[in-house]
């Protein structure tokens, strides 16, 4: 069995970084693991531009942004391998995987980053009621048709769930000649960034109802042909007596995406309420040797930031296979008042450098600190004017305020008005 | 009368106040400011888009304007992007169509295919 140190699977935005990172450290036998016939991954179908802001102080369109890390790639010799699936890991960091040009491949590796991304919820998952019709497709479906293939996926369209996916597309299908007839959110706030409202809405006057979602679907002849729409209670039951029917051919659904973990879960790596595995702040899991980032970590909303976390998992990595024993004892981080989630959820110690917090609020919510606390020992107090879910708040804390006495650290809101 | 409106230079999504003198409060940066006011005298917009390759089956390439242009001209802009096709290999920065509608504006590719 050939001896990687390092196999990276997944070579889109995460892994790519990852890999360049744990390379730049001196690990040079690295394996990039693709399964599709590309590298770059989601950013491949992400035509639209507002990428690489922080990353590059410019703003470019996905193909770019992520043209950028192959080059480097394909300029440091980094291997990879596309049309490459992964079927398996072990808990011994052997990698199984199919290969178009080699069959059935295993390898031992001193170390795994897993960078699989997510994947979308669909109408399965969400339950929509009625007939069962072609015509209901996920957002990043939808994209993909139209961005690589060509194909529109519909001529009058209902979006479902106003995630950042679904707004892209509202603006994407409008200018390929859709009828974008109006998004639809059972939220009573919307899950995409303001700006996206404001470029993919307002500017092609698509109307966002909020605490609305799908009550029926009809179909005439296989293909939907009716949608209904109701408003919902705080419960999210369906009030009576406020059902909107639109005729459409295409229902759209862009209601959240789920980090990619199948092959943490084979061998029963423990995970978080994010649904990605739970991590220490080298991104190790629960598993020695076994890293993991990017969106099958905790779905991102900026892919700048998703580049930032592969280096993190990528040093992570290469400080592994450089012989640091990175997971001797560890103290728990912990979401409070309301943060639905922090990442990294525990801390490895000794800690040797400073930690950034990465964590999503529970709902909107207005003038309140970020309040980071060791044990009982205030170490961090933040002033937020806003706060929302659909952008993932970053806190760096320094290791000196953390070094002492580390216990277990909490994050939380607090109301600023209440003092 | 004052106008607010989101910025959209960044996913930050700065809420952006331009009073009657053109006085712009709201933004955490520079680019904030210069967007405000070229929302209110001449909006623009970057379009992005793709095109067929022709030597390619089943395979589109993605372009984008290479500056935003009059937000009124986007339906025009896009009709030329859906007349263009290129052939392979073609690479990120590659001009397909120059100097569009008079605007000293260029269709520009944003992908490698090889």
């Amino acid at each position: 069995m050939e001896r990687i140190d390092l196999v990276v699977i997944g070579g889109g935005s995460a892994g790519m970084a990852a890999a360049i990172e744990a390379h730049n450290r001196g690990v040079k036998n690295v394996l990039i693991l693709e399964k599709d016939g590309n590298l770059g991954g989601i950013l491949n179908q992400c035509i639209h531009n507002g990428f690489g802001l922080t990353e590059f102080k410019e703003e470019l369109t996905g193909p770019e942004y992520l043209q950028r890390f192959v080059d480097q790639v394909k300029e440091l010799h980094i291997p990879y391998e596309l049309n490459a699936y992964v079927s398996s890991i072990d808990r011994n960091k052997v990698v199984t995987y199919s290969s178009k040009k080699k069959g059935l491949v295993k390898v031992q590796a001193k170390a795994i980053i897993i960078a699989t991304g997510c994947y979308e919820r669909n109408a399965g998952a969400i339950q929509i009621p009625g007939d069962r019709c072609a015509g209901i497709i996920t957002a990043g479906t939808a994209q993909k048709y139209l961005n690589i293939h060509g194909y529109l996926c519909g001529k009058r369209i209902v979006i479902l769930g106003s995630g950042d996916i679904g707004l892209i597309m509202a603006r994407r299908l409008t200018l390929e000649g859709a009828k974008v007839i109006c998004v639809s959110e059972i939220m009573p706030y919307s899950n995409g960034l303001n700006r996206n409202i404001a470029q993919c809405l307002n500017d092609f006057n698509i109307p966002l109802y909020l605490s609305r979602s799908v009550s029926n679907v009809k179909s005439k002849d296989g293909r939907l042909c009716k949608v209904t729409l109701s408003q919902v209670d705080e419960k999210f039951q369906f009030i009576k007596g406020t059902e909107m029917e639109i005729e459409c051919d295409t229902l759209i659904l862009s209601v959240g995406l789920i980090p990619y973990i199948s092959l943490l879960e084979y061998i029963d790596c423990p995970t978080s309420t994010t649904k990605g595995a739970i991590v220490d702040q080298y991104l190790q899991t629960d598993i020695e040797g076994i890293f993991t980032c990017g969106n099958c970590l905790h779905v991102h909303d900026v892919v700048d930031f998703v580049t930032n976390e592969g280096r993190e998992a990528g040093r992570g990595a290469a400080l592994y296979i450089q012989g640091d024993k990175l997971n001797n004892k560890s103290i728990l981080v912990k979401p409070g008042e309301g943060v639905n989630y922090v990442v990294p959820q525990k801390i490895a110690l000794p800690i040797n450098d400073d930690i950034s917090f990465k964590f999503r609020v529970k709902k909107p919510i207005k003038d309140v600190n970020i309040v980071v606390k060791n044990g009982d020992n205030l170490i961090s107090k933040i002033v937020k004017p806003v706060l929302i879910p659909s952008e993932m708040v970053m806190i760096n804390v320094k290791k000196e305020k953390l070094m002492d006495n580390p216990q277990d650290i909490t994050i939380y809101l607090e109301n600023r008005n209440n003092g | 009368m004052d106008r607010e409106f989101v910025c959209i230079v960044c996913p930050r999504g700065c809420q952006l106040k331009v009073d009657s003198a053109m006085n712009v409060t709201g933004n955490f940066c520079p680019r904030g400011k210069a967007y405000a006011i070229s929302e209110l005298t001449n909006p623009t917009r970057m379009v992005t888009s793709s095109i067929r390759v022709n030597n390619r089956d089943d395979l589109l390439v993605s372009v984008k304007t290479s500056n935003a242009v009059p937000k009124e001209q986007i339906n025009e802009v896009m009709s030329i992007i859906n007349s263009l096709s290129v052939s392979a290999p073609c690479h990120v920065g590659q001009v397909v169509k120059k100097n569009i509608l008079n605007l000293n504006i260029d269709i520009v590719i944003t992908k490698e295919i090889e």
